[in-house]
């Protein structure tokens, strides 16, 4: 369970786009008649890619009322998973993974690039209000740590200065290329590559 | 080393494209039509006869499981879920399956839900792998287009329908049956079994989960036979594995090989060694953080697979390795892992609730050598209190690994934990404050 704070400044209304609502109904779609419920994860990601990256209440109300479904069941769901943001982050919003396979691998030394290049604590926007970055436990790419997540890009085998590079193309109004920054293909073995070579070499 | 010829997953690390035409020259969808033409008992044989185990961790035989689904389809559907939540440390293989060879695990959804009869496939893919789950997607679109799946799939008379079902960030969701609670649009709390999910699932109707590797596996035991597969490794413990090396190797990587490889030849072989050498090995986790971790001694002359790890009081798990040398701070690491599941707690149980928070804040405080020495006893109970009294396997996850850090490592935590008891000297430590509620000022 992770901790959530409801931004303090909430808009009075929410609706979906008409691209959202065309995601919307596709994805309930998805799910048998009167089990419509089984949506409201993907609508309240819908919401929060709509709403600049964070959900607000109204939209958890909206999608109450869109779903048929008791307010209080999607506030449940919305403050129970870590991935829907329930106050405002940065455009680029850094989740750096500081669990134990990365940590081995130097994860702090990217949580202090992020202290000293973006904002001393985290969930704050750097100066210019585009990044904001925070801890976050296993995203599941161990063999390439350090690792984070930018948005929906990986970016991956970091260490500080690759991170400051990283920034300063941000601050640069430029997107950095996301994937591995050891210049290896995907998860193999850095130079040491033994299995499956004569598919490399096809 | 495995031969090249016997690995499942040819575009591990993705040199020969992900599309269907790649996917096919890889063997994909060759004589899939014949298999499900075989009939349901022949296949359900077959992945029994191959000894295939549940990849996802706990390991249970796959064909037997398949064989609990009702024979006859009754008044509710059946439902085929996989499970693609992969969230535990030190774990990244679903993750090539999912964006290298999609194609391997569609086809076997196909395999499976024909063979469970179910008409409807979700995959519950964890948030994070958003860019994953949308190649997974072409796939399935791919895969509609030419008819391999959806409405009289391969023209087989077997209709199919898979959907992607997004998980947002709740390592609990891995367990079958919050995965359901959550695919029901419920936050992620695990069922009490039984009920299993064989026979009330998925929107109360019999539901089948299986992980991403188990079924992606399927076709390729299928096409090339169950003596294949149950001829590599050693009985009970079939086949191959994808191994996830991460931590202090120089160079940490995904590799497919034989079950019951040795542990020392994967570090060596195909992760470069360990950073300074075997000597400066400290500790392996074997099978993912939930799985006690095992002293270089046993290290030496330790083989991966499900029998071998029990046999040393650990698990295969998930088979994601984690390495840690003599430069970190064991301590400091098991601490980290205990932060990791204090956080990822679903907060049903009371052992595991509280317990979780206890374990980190006591093991930070051990780190940072601010601990009694009886309290490592005290640590030791508080994780016999959680293991077995919760509804999931979560209890055993987070307290294993303490355990076995206590059980190889107590004189390390003896050493540097000499403090007299704190109440005497009326110490202030800031770790007894309760740190949850401090954590994270802006969260």
């Amino acid at each position: 369970m992770s901790i959530k704070k409801i931004h303090k400044e909430q808009p009075e209304t929410f609706q979906f786009s008409d691209k959202s609502m065309e995601s919307a109904n596709k994805i309930v779609s998805n799910y048998p008649d009167g089990k419509q419920q089984s949506a409201v994860m993907a609508l309240l990601y819908i919401a929060q890619r709509q709403n600049d990256n964070w959900i607000p209440l109204q939209a958890m109300k909206y999608i109450a009322k869109f779903l048929d479904m008791p307010y209080i069941k999607v506030y449940e769901v919305a403050t129970f998973y870590s991935m829907y943001n329930l106050s405002p982050v940065g455009k680029y919003f850094f989740q750096v993974c500081t669990t134990t396979p990365c940590m081995l691998r130097g994860a702090y030394d990217l949580v202090k690039v992020c202290k000293n290049k973006i904002s001393e604590k985290e969930n704050v926007l750097s100066e210019d209000g585009k990044i904001s970055w925070m801890e976050v436990e296993c995203l599941g790419a161990c063999v390439n740590a350090p690792m984070m997540q930018v948005n929906e890009d990986y970016y991956e085998d970091l260490n500080d200065k690759k991170l400051e590079e990283i920034i300063e193309t941000i601050y640069q109004n430029k997107i950095p290329k996301p994937g591995s920054y050891s210049g290896r293909m995907n998860a193999e073995p850095v130079n040491n590559r033994k299995t499956l070579l004569g598919n490399k070499n096809a | 080393m495995l031969k090249d010829e016997d690995r499942i997953f040819q575009n591990l690390y993705n040199d020969s494209g992900v599309d269907i035409e790649s996917a096919k020259l890889r063997n994909d969808w060759s004589g899939t039509k014949e298999i499900l033409e075989r009939g349901r008992e022949w296949i359900i044989n077959e992945v029994k006869s191959s000894e295939l185990r549940g990849r996802g961790g706990a390991g249970f035989p796959t064909g037997l499981k398949w064989s609990f689904a009702p024979k006859e389809v009754g008044s509710r559907p059946h439902y085929l879920v996989i499970n693609a939540d992969e969230s535990e440390p030190g774990t990244c293989k679903d993750r090539d399956i999912l964006r290298f060879e999609p194609h391997k695990l569609i086809e076997g959804c196909l395999i499976a839900s024909y063979a469970v009869n179910a008409h409807k496939c979700y995959i519950y893919i964890r948030g994070e792998y958003f860019n994953e789950g949308q190649k997974l997607q072409t796939a399935i679109d791919e895969a509609y287009k030419n008819n391999l799946i959806g409405k009289n799939a391969l023209n087989s008379g077997w209709d199919l329908d898979i959907y992607i079902h997004y998980g947002a960030g709740a390592y609990i969701c891995g367990e079958e049956t919050a995965l359901l609670e959550s695919l029901e649009g419920k936050k992620g709390q695990p069922r009490l079994k039984p009920p299993f999910p064989a026979l009330i699932g998925l929107y109360g109707c019999p539901t089948i989960i299986n992980n991403v590797e188990t079924v992606a596996a399927v076709p390729t035991i299928l096409r090339r036979g169950a003596k294949w597969f149950s001829s590599l490794g050693r009985p009970k413990n079939t086949g191959t594995k994808i191994y996830c090396i991460s931590g202090n190797v120089n160079n940490p990587c995904n590799v497919e090989e034989e079950m019951g490889v040795p542990l020392k030849e994967l570090i060596e072989t195909h992760a470069g060694g360990v950073i300074g050498g075997w000597d400066n090995l400290k500790a392996v986790i074997p099978g993912g953080s939930s799985m006690p971790m095992l002293p270089k001694e046993v290290c030496d002359n330790m083989k991966m697979d499900f029998d071998a790890c029990v046999e040393n009081k650990t698990g295969l798990g998930t088979a994601g390795i984690v390495v840690i040398n003599n430069d970190q701070d064991i301590i400091k690491c098991m601490a980290r892992i205990a932060r990791f599941y204090k956080h990822e707690s679903c907060g049903q149980c009371t052992p595991c609730r509280e317990g979780s928070g206890w374990m980190w804040r006591m093991l930070e405080r051990m780190a940072a050598g601010e601990a009694t020495p009886d309290e490592v006893d005290m640590l030791f109970d508080v994780t016999k209190q959680i293991e077995g009294h919760t509804i999931c396997a979560f209890g055993e996850g987070s307290s294993w690994p303490v355990q076995g850090l206590i059980r190889h490592f107590k004189d390390e935590i003896l050493e540097r934990n000499k403090f007299d008891p704190l109440v005497k000297k009326q110490k202030n430590i800031p770790y007894l404050v309760d740190q949850h509620l401090l954590e994270k000022e802006n969260a």
